[in-house]
């Protein structure tokens, strides 16, 4: 306990924030110790960044007070009360004590300066160096963070760089002046898993080197899984449980751990199970937990019949970078030759990592896009040799969903109109009576109530948004319903209701679902069959189990390993993962190389190694 | 607790805004209306005798007279007609062309896009009096024709403000699920992309109204108004210039009325588009 090393560098005590009348955070308890990590846990509006921001003292531009607590920081000067410093001691200790890093690092970095000048910019201030050490210094910091070619990109603009690069930049600015604390807000959320990955083992890496205590802000239980040393778990302004995360995940005490732990889908859990399941969930009520739904398994998949969608040799391409004289010099190849069916009651899910050009296919079967070539068949009937009315009716057999249930709702529209649009639009039912019986009944069966259609969608919390964009896509009596990451804005316990949403819909009306999504764990519960996505290309298609207990093209293996799974007792290696995704952005006449597919076992391809 | 308090006091002070906007807005219009009942030949007897009376100097002219001993307050009144007929009339026809060009060339770019703008580039580039003069040598003056003129110079400002708007809107997601839907274009444009423009177009459109009201004695001085001896508040307070020093009031009354019916607009303008927008997040 006295051991210098153990001592917490950072002590949280009874802190409670308020904006105005609003409490937010209430009576919270912590401490870290140098080279541990703790991770703050919790959904949406549990208060876990108002936190991390109050550390900072960031907080207080928004709004915030304190009515009580303390925020002990032990420099190497003594200890120091970070709530009752001055702002102006507090500039001091933030970039150089204390440092933060945020969930979207193209907003946290300033476009108009390049990366060198930026991260000089806190050696100079902190550290009174000269601009051409601090340069120096810059370039050793971007290659600790294993940048390819720092010394080029010192002179690069922020919208040069690719995400995960950025994400990178901004740790090695954090890492500038050796913090003793490294705050991470959501740093990877916005990122793709590989990417992921590498970020994660880098910061785990740097905090062994230089011993900083790092506070984790996170939804992703996975990540916290592999990451944390300590968690706390808030819920509501509150610290509902703290401990170790061998013993947390292995033994929850408090009944929102619980919930938390149980809704959060494990990749691998399904092994064994040849079709996708729906699972109870539990839900907090009043505080207690209570199960719903029963465990059932999803045989919809109508194999029998001719399939419902047959995409055939598809390619969608963009033209961009005009030349001087208008022409086009480079193209994105988002779609090359892709080919696959779903049938009646069938989920195939397409995954892939950003650029893979999952979200064209969606967007070109549903006819935003434009196809280059190949051929879509919905019905038995072919989209190229349809009129404007079968076109037309084809947007009511097809529905889209999208990830941002907020901003795909107009925000000016009563939801009642929202979802009644499609049955108007469609001429489905002609007497306003009827159209408004419908709509109370569309939003009955997502589970809102019929008075909700007078209500605007930023009345709605996250979850509710979906189900209405649900109501919505249902409202014209659809056979395919194509949902693009239509879970991954919602916190898990959400997603989880969502999932099961999804299924029973499923089996009621045997929708189709073409199903979008990075997610690998929920892809594994709800999917009958997968198809992995590479650089606008199949690298992989086959039933659920094929593909993820026996995959066999190189990117879907690293692409699952790069998961991060909910059990903290894995242990895992990220050796393999290495390197950037590659840009589907070709110059003209530099076609890719179409990959030839091999049928491995009976519905299971594989795409020869590229 | 505090919050809904916040809300209600939110609430009252935008129902304020309302009223005083309408009575405001709604006073001066009615008594521009009936104008003509009150003051029965509009002011224009000329009385050399009672020249440049102080306002309440006697009960007959409340607002004085000015220097050929008209009464100022019957002359504010009258001089409504013609300037509110330009403010309102010229931004209305602006606001109606220049919204429908830039939704349409926001939001199918290509070809009547450039064109469009290629035509508003022309356009700003042109001096504006030197517009006025050429446009008052070839189809000469009148109510109309200045309206008209007022139009073809100012739609250019609305078309590219809703063609910025457009071009932010058009590819969020709940455009793209209303065509993904299959919505007709039309109703994308005035139900889904309208709405979520409005703002800024009421704003400028009251600033503009008050412009107009001004401009409208700069072109009647130019020769493009009406007959130049028919009141109208630009005129009248152009023409109590030059006795500003001795006679205040035969330029401060027809001042105030412009006053006072932008402050009504403004308010009301400031009304209508926080009421059009459910979350209320512009206002606060």
């Amino acid at each position: 306990m006295t051991d210098i090393l153990s001592a917490p560098i950072l002590t949280v005590e009874d802190l409670s924030v308020e904006f105005g009348a609003t409490r937010v955070i209430e009576n919270l308890n912590f401490s870290v110790a140098p080279g541990k990590t703790l991770a703050i846990v919790g959904e949406s509006g549990s208060g876990k960044s108002v936190t991390s921001l109050s550390i900072m003292r960031l907080a207080e531009t928004m709004g915030a007070s304190y009515p009580s607590g303390k925020i002990i920081f032990s420099g190497p000067d003594g200890e120091t009360d970070l709530l009752s410093a001055s702002q102006k001691q507090m500039r001091a200790i933030r970039g150089k004590d204390i440092a933060m890093i945020f969930q979207e690092p193209m907003m946290s970095l300033n476009p108009v300066f390049t990366i060198g000048d930026q991260i000089a910019e806190s050696l100079i201030l902190h550290e009174g160096m000269r601009k051409a050490d601090a340069l120096i210094e810059g370039k050793r910091l971007l290659e600790m963070v294993r940048l390819p070619d720092a010394g080029e990109l010192l002179a690069r603009y922020p919208h040069q760089l690719s995400g995960g690069m950025r994400q990178r930049v901004m740790i090695a600015m954090a890492m500038a002046c050796r913090p003793k604390v490294l705050i991470a807000d959501e740093p990877t959320t916005a990122l793709d898993v590989t990417i992921q990955a590498q970020i994660l083992t880098i910061i785990r890496d740097l905090q062994e080197e230089l011993g900083m205590a790092v506070i984790f802000i996170t939804h992703d239980m996975g990540v916290v899984a592999e990451i944390a040393d300590d968690v706390v778990v808030m819920w509501k302004g509150k610290k509902v449980e703290q401990g170790p995360v061998k013993e947390l995940f292995a033994n929850p005490q408090h009944p929102y751990t619980q919930t938390l732990l149980s809704s959060v889908p494990k990749l691998g859990s399904m092994a064994g199970e040849p079709f996708p399941k729906r699972f109870p969930i539990m839900l907090m009520e009043g505080g207690v937990p209570r199960l719903v739904g029963s465990e059932h398994i999803q045989n919809t998949a109508r194999y029998d019949e001719a399939p419902l969608l047959s995409v055939r040799d598809l390619v969608t391409r963009f033209d961009i970078k005009k030349g001087f004289f208008g022409g086009v010099t480079h193209r994105v190849h988002a779609a090359e030759n892709v080919s696959f069916d779903i049938y009646r009651g069938e989920t195939l899910a397409l995954v892939g990592e950003s650029g893979s050009g999952k979200s064209t296919i969606g967007r070109t079967i549903q006819q935003l896009q434009r196809a280059t070539s190949g051929n879509i068949t919905f019905d038995g009937r072919s989209l190229s040799s349809m009129n404007r009315s079968d076109q037309q009716r084809l947007r009511q057999e097809i529905q889209y969903i999208f990830q941002d249930p907020f901003a795909s709702l107009d925000p000016r529209k009563k939801i009642g109109f929202s979802i009644a649009e499609p049955i108007r639009t469609h001429h489905l039912i002609n007497s306003e009576k009827q159209i408004r019986i419908r709509v109370d009944q569309l939003l009955e069966r997502v589970g809102l109530t019929s008075e909700h259609a007078n209500r605007y969608p930023h009345e709605f919390s996250g979850g509710q948004r979906q189900r209405i964009c649900i109501a919505r896509a249902l409202a014209s009596n659809p056979k395919l319903i194509i949902a693009d990451e239509a879970l991954s804005a919602l916190d898990v316990s959400i997603q989880a209701q969502i999932i099961n949403l999804f299924m029973e819909l499923q089996e009621e009306q045997g929708l189709a679902y073409l199903f979008i999504s990075h997610d690998m764990a929920v892809v594994e519960q709800m999917s009958h069959r997968v198809a992995v996505l590479y650089l606008g290309q199949i690298a992989e298609l086959g039933t659920r189990q094929q593909v993820l207990e026996t995959p066999t093209h190189a990117y879907t293996q690293r692409l699952l390993s790069a998961v991060p799974v909910a059990d903290p007792t894995l242990v895992r290696n990220h050796a393999m993962l290495k390197g950037e995704i590659p840009s589907p952005i070709r110059r003209v006449g530099d076609e890719p190389a179409i990959l030839n597919r091999q049928e491995i076992a009976p519905g299971h391809f594989v795409a020869q190694a590229c | 607790m505090s919050a809904t308090t916040t809300k209600a006091r939110f609430e009252r002070y935008k129902n304020l805004e309302f009223i005083l906007g309408a009575l405001l807005t709604g006073g001066i219009c009615l008594l521009v209306v009936f104008s003509d009942l009150l003051f029965p030949g509009g002011g224009e007897k000329i009385d050399l005798s009672a020249r440049l009376l102080a306002p309440f100097a006697s009960m007959d002219h409340p607002f004085g007279t000015d220097p050929l001993g008209r009464d100022v307050m019957a002359r504010v009144i009258a001089g409504g007609k013609i300037s509110l007929q330009v403010g309102l009339l010229s931004v209305a026809g602006a606001v109606v062309i220049g919204v429908s060009m830039g939704l349409i060339s926001g939001y199918y770019r290509g070809f009547w896009d450039m064109v469009v703008m290629r035509f508003a580039d022309v356009q700003l580039a042109l001096p504006f009096i030197l517009l006025a003069i050429t446009f008052i040598a070839i189809v000469g003056g009148g109510l109309t024709n200045m309206i008209i003129l007022l139009i073809i110079s100012q739609w250019v400002q609305y078309a590219r403000l809703v063609r910025g708007s457009v071009l932010a809107l058009r590819d969020r997601e709940f455009i793209q699920s209303a065509r993904a839907i299959g919505v007709k274009d039309i109703n994308i444009l005035f139900r889904h992309l309208l709405p979520n423009l409005i703002g800024p177009v009421i704003v400028l459109m009251t600033l503009n109204v008050a412009n107009n009201i001004l401009l409208e004695s700069s072109l009647t001085f130019l020769g493009l108004g009406v007959d130049p001896l028919t009141p109208s508040w630009g005129g009248i307070l152009a023409d109590g210039r030059t006795y500003l020093q001795n006679a205040w009031w035969v330029s401060v009354f027809p001042g105030l009325a412009i006053l006072v019916t932008v402050l009504g607009l403004n308010l009301l303008g400031d009304w209508l588009r926080d009421s059009l927008d459910p979350t209320g997040r512009t206002s606060r």
